[in-house]
């Protein structure tokens, strides 16, 4: 087992990296299945890619294996060898019945994050004066409205935000308003969670359709106090 | 009945039916006139107006043109990436004086005139089925287009008239001292396939980004309509893709042939013909990210709603599968590279398998990066763990800067797989190569590290400054590492020793099967944003101006998309593998029985694309 013993030791260490280690990093949180599943295909690939360069090596990689598929002076690992044998088609039935089976748990998220808005939105410019004042104003605005969800910090903390799944938006984060026109926000803002079209489906927000409480003005003003206060600014294109 | 009484039977026929060949054109087309309107009882009731569109039973109108589009879009790419390929090879036999250059330029325009012909059959089918399927977005495209309509006839006609002047007179203006004619043929031959690429490319991307006129000449109008948003950054990114569909078919050519052939002289070769088509791949993809990119930054400026549509809309899951692909074509042709260096140049394997180690190890950070989505895929309870469908940590992985960082530091790597495969069993002799070689090591570090810290400097700026400005000095960091070490490496390698000489057709059969991976998964990339390109539009005919309003006016989801882009891939493939088959049927022939085609059956007509080889060679 000599030249698999590092390959097998490589992809036990990253699932122990990717599983245990990662995770508890200051500021991270647990990885996904399908992330762990496809960074551990990138690390197998990598090593039949590495282990079939040379003849030799993969000689020396393959050659193992194929003494054990094969039964060649394997001596005292036929018994295991048997054990692969009967064991790999029950496993991979179990993982067939555990991914078809009827189950009770919620089906997985698969919602589109940033479905497109409707033509009459998009190229919209705010209206407002960016001045101190309106930036102000703004911000008073989302401190009375989205603050509770979207927190005082602008990174999606605030005291309700813990009701929601998902999690309201955290906009101190550069992967999300930066990303954004602000057009894109008014829409959002004005039509709410409601408002998604059907390529949102399942919408799963529970942002209020804050057209019915509040004029557009207020709207363009909190755009600009969310960017102002999350330190973000919106994406253009001059 | 015996085979040659059958063959017999069909000769009685042919010579039969000679001289009334007319009639039996007239009679054909009669009755194809006839059934035609046959396609209209699959209409849609009998609507009180002009029919809007047509359908079929079972497959769907849309299903068969999607199809047919996509497989006449693959065919046109290889007969338009395959000249150019061939065209280069022919320069550098002409220029450089290596034959086997010139005989594999020739052993690939051979599959043209078949190729084109089929692209053309596929082209006419389109046609005919958009005609039928889509009458009214046909007579709105052809009264926005009619002008350009005439141009691309004409160009058909001046392309058709030199493609055969290219073929049949091979031979004739290389012995008869006219190369440089023939050379200049082969560029009429680029230049008028390019305006034939360019054409088309201006009516399929004025339905996702229409300029309109109501005013002006009907000219006045086309010309507006075909200088739209995406219609320069389209054809960039396809006349690129193309080079490298044609490199990585003639790799995966040359791979199916390496695994089958028995004499050393064929496998090396099919050994060499597979390093020059992986090679024209990999320089061409190396260049088509940042075609790519620009493209999509043309959609999202022309409408933000596009845009979001094809990066975070319902289509964005569709670039995580393009990063999957591209990511084992990045492997695949760096494997192919390092395969050569091990098997070609013996006794390389010890010196450069550390630096192939850390390269592989590099690729794979840069794509486990370019495959992490910034939403994940994750259960309820794995959503709840990371507080949503972002990972606090590797979420910030999912965006463009991040995408752009290591797609350029992928194709440094691969542009420095090439340069050790270059270097390989040679040793430097020129007094400055110890200079030399620290000033390429700087350079190179440099721009890794610039570009990464440009890539981490992205998410702190406006996206603007990003994309205007960070991004593009990237690509100018990438493309000025380049410039800057080809020329060098070219320079010491001018006088440097050969320690050990290539060895041509000693690569093991894996190296077969890579080239043949490459060339499916470019054919499945195009097949996938053929499919996003579409997309795009959602609900649209031509973007915000003319609805689509049939009962498909839907998109399909991904998982059904693949089936029709693998079923595409796939027939593709055959379609190649037919083309390739018939036009060597003639080496074949000639092969085993040892003769021309003066010895063909009687009242069999020579093949087309068979001609020029008998004649000279004897």
């Amino acid at each position: 087992m000599g030249a698999l013993g590092k390959p097998i030791i490589l992809m036990v260490g990253m699932y122990a990296f990717l599983k245990f280690v990662l995770p508890n990093i200051p500021g991270s949180a647990p990885l996904p299945s399908s992330l762990i599943f496809l960074y551990l295909l990138l690390t197998a690939s990598g090593i039949v890619i590495f282990e079939t360069l040379s003849g030799e090596s993969k000689d020396a990689f393959w050659g193992p294996i194929q003494r054990f598929l094969t039964g060649e002076n394997i001596g005292g690992l036929q018994a295991l060898r048997y054990g692969v044998f009967i064991l790999f088609p029950l496993l991979v039935g179990w993982q067939t019945y555990g991914s078809t089976a009827v189950s009770d748990l919620p089906p997985t998220e698969s919602r589109t994050i940033h479905p497109a808005p409707p033509g009459e939105y998009t190229g919209l410019s705010n209206p407002v004066p960016k001045t101190p004042e309106n930036i102000m104003q703004g911000k008073g605005f989302y401190a009375a409205y989205c603050s509770p969800c979207h927190g005082g910090n602008f990174d999606g903390k605030g005291p309700a935000a813990r009701g929601y799944i998902p999690a309201p938006a955290n906009f101190a984060d550069p992967t999300t308003i930066a990303m954004l026109q602000e057009s894109y926000l008014f829409w959002r803002i004005k039509k709410g969670g409601i408002g998604l079209p059907i390529e949102g489906a399942p919408w799963k927000s529970a942002m209020p359709r804050w057209e019915v409480e509040l004029p557009d003005e207020w709207i363009w003003k909190i755009i600009m106090g969310e960017y102002d206060g999350a330190h973000q600014s919106p994406r253009t294109w001059e | 009945m015996s085979a040659i009484q059958e063959v017999e039977t069909i000769q009685r026929a042919l010579r039969a039916i000679r001289g009334q060949e007319r009639w039996l054109v007239g009679l054909l087309l009669t009755a194809g006139w006839f059934l035609l309107p046959s396609i209209g009882l699959a209409a849609e009731g009998a609507a009180a107006g002009p029919t809007e569109y047509r359908d079929i039973p079972y497959i769907g109108s849309r299903n068969l043109v999607w199809i047919v589009a996509q497989l006449h879009l693959l065919l046109a790419g290889f007969v338009l990436g395959v000249p150019i390929f061939a065209w280069l090879c022919e320069v550098i036999a002409w220029r450089g004086g290596e034959k086997r250059y010139d005989k594999l330029a020739k052993e690939f325009t051979k599959l043209l005139t078949s190729a084109y012909a089929t692209t053309a059959l596929f082209g006419g089918i389109l046609l005919f089925l958009l005609v039928a399927f889509y009458p009214k977005l046909m007579n709105y495209l052809t009264d926005v287009f009619f002008p350009s309509f005439l141009v691309y006839c004409l160009l058909f006609l001046l392309e058709t008239a030199t493609l055969y002047l290219y073929w049949y007179g091979w031979d004739a203006m290389q012995y008869g001292k006219k190369k440089t004619l023939h050379v200049f043929l082969g560029f009429l031959l680029n230049f008028f396939a390019l305006f034939i690429m360019i054409v088309p490319n201006a009516w399929a991307t004025f339905q996702s980004s229409p300029v309109v006129i109501a005013d002006g000449t009907a000219f006045e109008r086309a010309w507006a309509a075909t200088w739209n948003p995406t219609w320069w950054p389209i054809n960039i990114h396809r006349l690129i893709a193309n080079v490298v569909l044609g490199g990585y078919i003639c790799g995966a050519y040359a791979g199916v042939r390496y695994l089958s052939v028995k004499s050393t002289e064929d496998r090396e070769h099919y050994d060499w013909m597979g390093y020059v088509g992986n090679f024209i791949g990999v320089f061409g993809l190396l260049a088509l990210p940042f075609a790519g990119y620009w493209l999509m930054r043309e959609i999202y400026q022309y409408n933000q709603q596009m845009g979001i549509t094809l990066m975070g809309g319902f289509l964005s899951w569709l670039f995580i599968i393009q990063a999957m692909l591209i990511g084992v074509l990045f492997l695949g042709s760096n494997y192919y590279f390092w395969l050569g260096i091990t098997y070609r140049i013996p006794g390389s394997e010890a010196k450069y398998r550390r630096a192939m180690l850390m390269m592989l190890v590099s690729l794979l950070l840069c794509l486990a990066v370019w495959m992490t989505p910034h939403s994940l895929v994750a259960s309820i309870e794995e959503a709840q763990k990371m507080g949503g469908a972002h990972h606090p940590l590797l979420g910030v992985l999912g965006v463009m800067s991040a995408k752009m960082t290591v797609s350029n530091l992928m194709i440094l790597i691969t542009f420095m797989s090439f340069v050790m495969y270059w270097r390989a069993g040679k040793q430097d002799t020129a007094g400055w190569a110890k200079l030399g070689k620290a000033v390429m090591g700087a350079v190179l570090v440099l721009a890794s590290l610039a570009v990464i810290v440009l890539g981490i400097w992205g998410y702190f700026v406006p996206a603007i400054v990003r994309i205007n400005y960070f991004s593009t000095s990237q690509v100018a960091i990438v493309g000025f590492v380049i410039l800057t070490i080809t020329p060098l490496t070219a320079l010491l390698l001018k006088s440097a020793k050969t320690t050990t000489e290539m060895v041509w057709g000693s690569m093991p059969p894996r190296a077969g099967y890579a080239l043949v991976l490459n060339a499916v998964m470019v054919i499945l990339l195009m097949t996938l944003m053929g499919y996003a390109r579409s997309s795009s539009r959602v609900h649209w005919h031509v973007y915000g101006v003319l609805r689509d309003t049939s009962p498909y006016a839907y998109s399909p989801a991904l998982g059904s998309a693949s089936l029709i882009m693998a079923f595409c891939t796939f027939f593709f493939c055959i379609l190649v593998a037919f083309i390739f088959w018939v036009a060597t049927m003639g080496d074949k022939y000639k092969a085993t029985a040892g003769s021309g085609k003066g010895e063909l059956p009687h009242g069999i007509p020579a093949m087309a694309g068979g001609a020029p080889d008998e004649r000279q060679q004897g």
